[in-house]
C-alpha cells in the first residue's frame, strides 16, 4: 500500500511505541501535522520549542522510553537547539523531528531555510536529513534505536516537505544496518582480572556512582556490589537515585557543591571505582590534584570518556550492568571497617554545620523548604529543577532512594529546564507526584509553558524560589568578585497573579511556619499549582569547592553563633 | 608528532564534515586529509594526518571517531609498516633552455613532466612527503609558479595492521552480516 511520508513517519512512530509528541507546527511541517490526525499518538502544543525539547527530555528520564519533539524549519528548529544540546550533554535519548524546505530549495535560502543537520551537527549523537519519502522508514528506525541503545543520546531527522507529502511503497524494515555502529556490551576478561586486583589490595575505596548506572538499568548491580564489597557510594548530581540516600554505604552527593564527607573521601582514596561517570570538571576540582593517592577504574561504555579528563588504571569498556554482573561472583566480600569510621567522623562534623539544625527564626531558607516537601512527599514525588542555587539544595536536601524520579540539567545546565521537563515527566507517570523547584530567574525563561500544562491539565507542582536575585550568580560575585553584583537583581512579576491569569492556583509563602500548610494545599489541589516561597536574598550554598582548588578545599558553612 | 590514521567511512552525504568538524570541535588540528573510494562502494577510505602530543591524544581522535555513527574503522599506522603517499603537481618556471635541466632533476626523483607550456612546465611527483619535499627545495632555485598536493594516503604493508586502542571496535573490512542488529 502506497503512503505519503508523513503517514508512514506517523507509522513508524506508532511502531516505536510512541505515545506523546511534543511540539509545534509551521509551514515545513504541515503534512506532518495533518498526517498526524489520523494517529492515534496524543501531541503536546507547546508554547515555545525550547519547552517542547525540554518536555521530551523529561518524558524520556522519567520513563526511561525515548522522547519526541517535533518543530518546523528554520526558527522553530533553532528554538529546539537548548533543549537538544541539553538532551546531549546529559546522555539523554530524544528524537527530534524537524520539518524541511523542499528538497529543490535546499541551498536557496529558501523562506524559514536553515541547515538544521548543519547546526545540530555537534549537538546530537547523530542526525539525518530526509530528501525522499521512501527513507522516512529507514531513518525513523533507526533514529529511534541510535537514540536509546549504547550511550544514549539526542538524534534529530530533518524532513524535507516534499518527502513528507510524497507516496511510497511502505516497507517497514525489520532489522537496522548500521556498519559503523555496534555498543559494546562485555568487557575482556583480562581487563575484569586487572580491576579485581585493584580491589582486592584496596583499603579505602570508594563507588563513584553516575547517569550510567540508571541509564543501564544498574542499580540493583551496583547495590549488590557496593554491599558485597562493603563499598561506600558518592553520587554525581546525575547519578542520585542510583542507589537509595537511606543506606548506611551512601555517602550522598559528590563534586562542587558535594557533602564534605563524600570529597574528603575521594580525596583519601586508595581506589576510586568509577561507574558510568565521566569526571566532569564539576565533580573533580582542579584535576592535578584530584585523589592523588588512588588507583582509578572505570567502566565506560564510550571510549571517548575513558582517560578523557583523568586517566585510569584499568578501563573497562563495556555497558556497565553487563559489565559490573560479570564483576561482582569475580570479587570477595571485605569489611573496610577503620575506613568506613573515618568517613563517620567527617560526616559527623559536616552535620554540626547543617543548615538543617538552625533554630527556626521565621525566615525563609530553600534548604528548609526542600526538607519540608521531602517529608512531605515521603521522599516519593518526582523532582525537576531549574539551575542554580536551588538545584544544589534541592540535591542537597530531596534524598532519593528510588532512580528516574530525579530529573536536572547537569552538564549542559540550562535555565528554563524546571517546568518543561515536569510537564513531559508527568506524561511518563501520570499516576505520580510531580513537584519542580525553579529559581525565580529560571523560572521566567520557559513560564509560558505554565498555559501548556493548563491546556493539558498536568498535575505539576510548581515550587519558586523567589530570592530576586540570580542566586548562584550572585553567590560567586560575592566570592570572587569582592561582592561587585552585577546584573544579578531580578525583577519578577507577582508570580501569584501571574499564576491566576492563566487559571492556575497559587500561594505566596513568606514565613517558615506556612511551608507545610502550603505544600499541604498544593498537594491536595489538582492540576498545576504555583507556590511562591520569598527565601532569604543572600543565602548561600555550602559546601563549595572555588573552580580551580582542589577537591577537598572546600568553603564551608561557618559554624553559626549562639543567639 | 604527526600521527597517520587510516579511516573507513560509509559512503554518504556529509559524512566529510562530520569527520572534520569532529576534529575541530575536539581541538585536534589535520595536516593534511585526502579522501577516496576503495574497492567497496559502499565504503571510502580517509587518511588523516594529525598532530599528537603522545599516544594518548591518538586515543582520543580514535575514540572519538567510533563516536560517529557513519565510521567503521580507525587505525593509527603511524608506527607500523605501511606504504604512505602524496601526489604534487608543480608548475616549475622553464624556459626552452631550462628544460633539459628541469627534466634531470625530475627523472632523479622519479617525476615526469605532464605538461609543456613556452616558459613553464609541470612536474607530477608521487612519493613520501620527505621526497616531494626534497625536490620542491631543489625546483624552487629554478622558479615555482604553483604548487598542489593531495596529501598523504597510506595503507599498510602485506599482513600488517595499524594500531586499535579500543578493545571491540569494529575491526576491519566491511562483514556486513555481523553489522545487522535487531533494533
Amino acid at each position: 500500500m502506497k503512503l505519503s511520508g508523513a503517514e508512514i513517519l506517523w507509522e513508524c512512530l506508532t511502531r516505536e511505541g510512541v505515545d506523546v509528541v511534543f511540539g509545534y507546527p509551521g509551514g515545513a511541517n504541515m503534512p506532518i501535522y495533518d498526517a498526524m490526525l489520523s494517529s492515534s499518538v496524543h501531541h503536546v502544543l507547546v508554547r515555545h520549542e525550547q519547552g517542547a525539547a525540554h518536555m521530551a527530555d523529561g518524558y524520556a528520564r522519567a520513563s526511561g522510553k525515548v522522547g519526541v519533539a517535533m518543530a518546523t524549519s528554520g526558527p522553530g528548529a533553532t528554538n529546539l537547539v537548548t533543549g537538544i544540546a541539553t538532551a546531549m550533554m546529559d546522555s539523554s535519548p530524544v528524537v527530534f523531528i524537524t520539518g524541511q524546505v523542499h528538497s529543490r530549495l535546499i541551498g536557496g535560502d529558501a523562506f524559514q531555510e536553515i541547515d538544521v543537520t548543519g547546526i545540530t551537527l555537534p549537538i546530537t549523537k547523530h542526525n539525518y536529513l530526509v530528501t525522499r519519502a521512501d527513507e522516512v522508514a529507514e531513518v525513523v528506525r533507526e533514529a529511534f534505536y541510535i537514540a536509546r541503545s549504547g550511550r544514549p543520546g539526542p538524534v534529530l531527522i530533518d524532513i524535507c516537505k516534499n518527502a513528507q507529502i510524497e507516496k511510497t511503497e511502505f516497507i517497514y524494515p525489520e532489522k537496522v544496518k548500521l556498519p559503523g555502529y555496534k555498543p559494546h556490551s562485555h568487557a575482556p576478561k583480562a581487563d575484569l582480572q586487572r580491576a579485581v586486583e585493584l580491589i582486592e589490595k584496596a583499603e579505602r575505596p570508594v563507588i563513584l556512582c553516575g547517569h550510567g548506572i540508571i541509564m543501564s538499568g544498574a542499580e540493583e548491580v551496583l547495590h549488590h556490589f557496593a554491599v558485597k564489597t562493603n563499598t561506600p557510594v558518592t553520587s554525581t548530581l546525575l547519578g542520585l537515585g542510583a542507589f537509595p540516600a537511606s543506606h548506611p554505604l551512601s555517602l550522598g552527593l559528590m563534586g562542587m557543591h558535594g557533602e564534605a564527607h563524600c570529597n574528603l573521601a575521594i580525596q583519601k582514596a586508595d581506589l576510586l571505582l568509577a561507574f558510568g561517570m565521566r569526571f566532569d570538571d564539576r565533580v573533580t576540582g582542579t584535576l592535578n590534584t584530584y585523589a592523588p593517592g588512588a588507583k582509578k577504574i572505570q567502566i565506560e561504555i564510550d571510549p571517548s570518556e575513558l582517560h578523557k579528563n583523568v586517566p585510569v588504571d584499568v578501563p573497562l569498556l563495556g555497558n556497565l550492568k553487563t559489565v559490573l554482573t560479570d564483576l561482582i561472583p569475580m570479587v570477595d566480600e571485605y569489611e573496610h571497617e577503620e575506613w568506613l569510621k573515618e568517613i563517620g567522623e567527617w560526616q559527623t562534623y559536616g552535620e554540626a554545620l547543617s543548615i538543617m539544625d538552625w533554630p527556626d527564626d521565621g525566615k525563609l531558607y530553600v534548604s528548609h523548604i526542600i526538607h519540608d516537601l521531602w517529608t512531605a512527599t515521603g521522599g516519593d514525588a518526582i523532582v525537576t529543577t531549574d539551575v542554580g542555587q536551588h538545584q544544589m539544595w534541592t540535591a542537597q536536601y530531596y534524598f532519593l532512594e528510588k532512580p528516574n524520579r530525579w530529573i536536572t540539567s547537569g552538564g549542559a545546565g540550562t535555565m528554563g529546564f524546571g517546568l518543561p521537563s515536569a510537564i513531559g515527566a508527568w506524561f511518563a507517570h501520570k499516576e505520580d507526584e510531580i513537584w519542580t523547584v525553579a529559581g525565580d530567574g529560571g523560572f521566567q525563561m520557559t513560564a509560558a509553558e505554565l498555559s501548556t500544562a493548563v491546556q493539558e491539565n498536568a498535575n505539576v507542582k510548581i515550587a519558586i524560589m523567589n530570592n530576586n536575585f540570580l542566586g548562584m550568580v550572585r553567590q560567586w560575585q560575592e566570592f570572587f568578585f569582592e561582592k561587585r553584583y552585577s546584573a544579578v537583581n531580578i525583577t519578577s512579576p507577582d508570580f501569584v497573579k501571574l499564576a491566576e491569569a492563566h487559571g492556575v492556583p497559587a500561594r505566596c509563602v513568606t514565613r517558615s511556619d506556612e511551608v507545610q500548610e502550603a505544600i499541604e494545599w498544593a498537594r491536595n489541589t489538582s492540576g498545576p499549582v504555583v507556590l511562591e516561597f520569598k527565601v532569604e536574598k543572600e543565602e548561600t550554598v555550602y559546601p563549595m569547592v572555588p573552580s580551580g582548588a582542589a577537591l577537598d578545599q572546600m568553603l564551608r558553612r561557618p559554624m553559626r553563633e549562639m543567639v | 608528532m604527526q600521527y597517520t590514521f587510516i579511516i573507513l567511512v560509509e559512503n554518504k552525504p556529509g559524512v566529510l564534515n562530520r569527520v572534520s568538524s569532529l576534529f575541530r570541535r575536539r581541538n585536534f588540528n589535520i595536516e593534511s586529509l585526502a579522501v577516496g573510494r576503495t574497492d567497496n562502494s559502499e565504503v571510502s577510505c580517509m587518511t588523516i594526518v594529525a598532530d599528537c602530543a603522545n599516544d594518548l591524544d591518538a586515543h582520543k581522535i580514535e575514540a572519538n571517531l567510533y563516536k560517529l555513527v557513519n565510521v567503521i574503522d580507525v587505525q593509527d599506522v603511524t608506527h607500523q609498516p605501511a606504504v604512505t603517499r602524496d601526489l604534487a603537481l608543480i608548475k616549475v618556471r622553464a624556459t626552452p633552455e631550462q628544460r633539459a635541466q628541469v627534466n634531470n632533476l625530475a627523472d632523479i626523483f622519479r617525476a615526469r613532466i605532464v605538461d609543456v607550456a613556452a616558459d613553464s612546465v609541470i612536474v607530477e611527483a608521487t612519493g613520501t612527503e620527505e621526497k616531494i619535499e626534497g625536490m620542491v627545495e631543489l625546483l624552487r632555485p629554478i622558479g615555482i609558479l604553483e604548487m598542489v598536493r593531495t596529501g598523504q594516503i597510506a595503507m599498510t604493508r602485506g599482513e600488517h595492521s595499524g594500531i586499535r586502542r579500543t578493545p571491540g571496535a569494529n575491526g576491519n573490512g566491511w562483514h556486513e552480516e555481523e553489522f545487522v542488529v535487531e533494533a
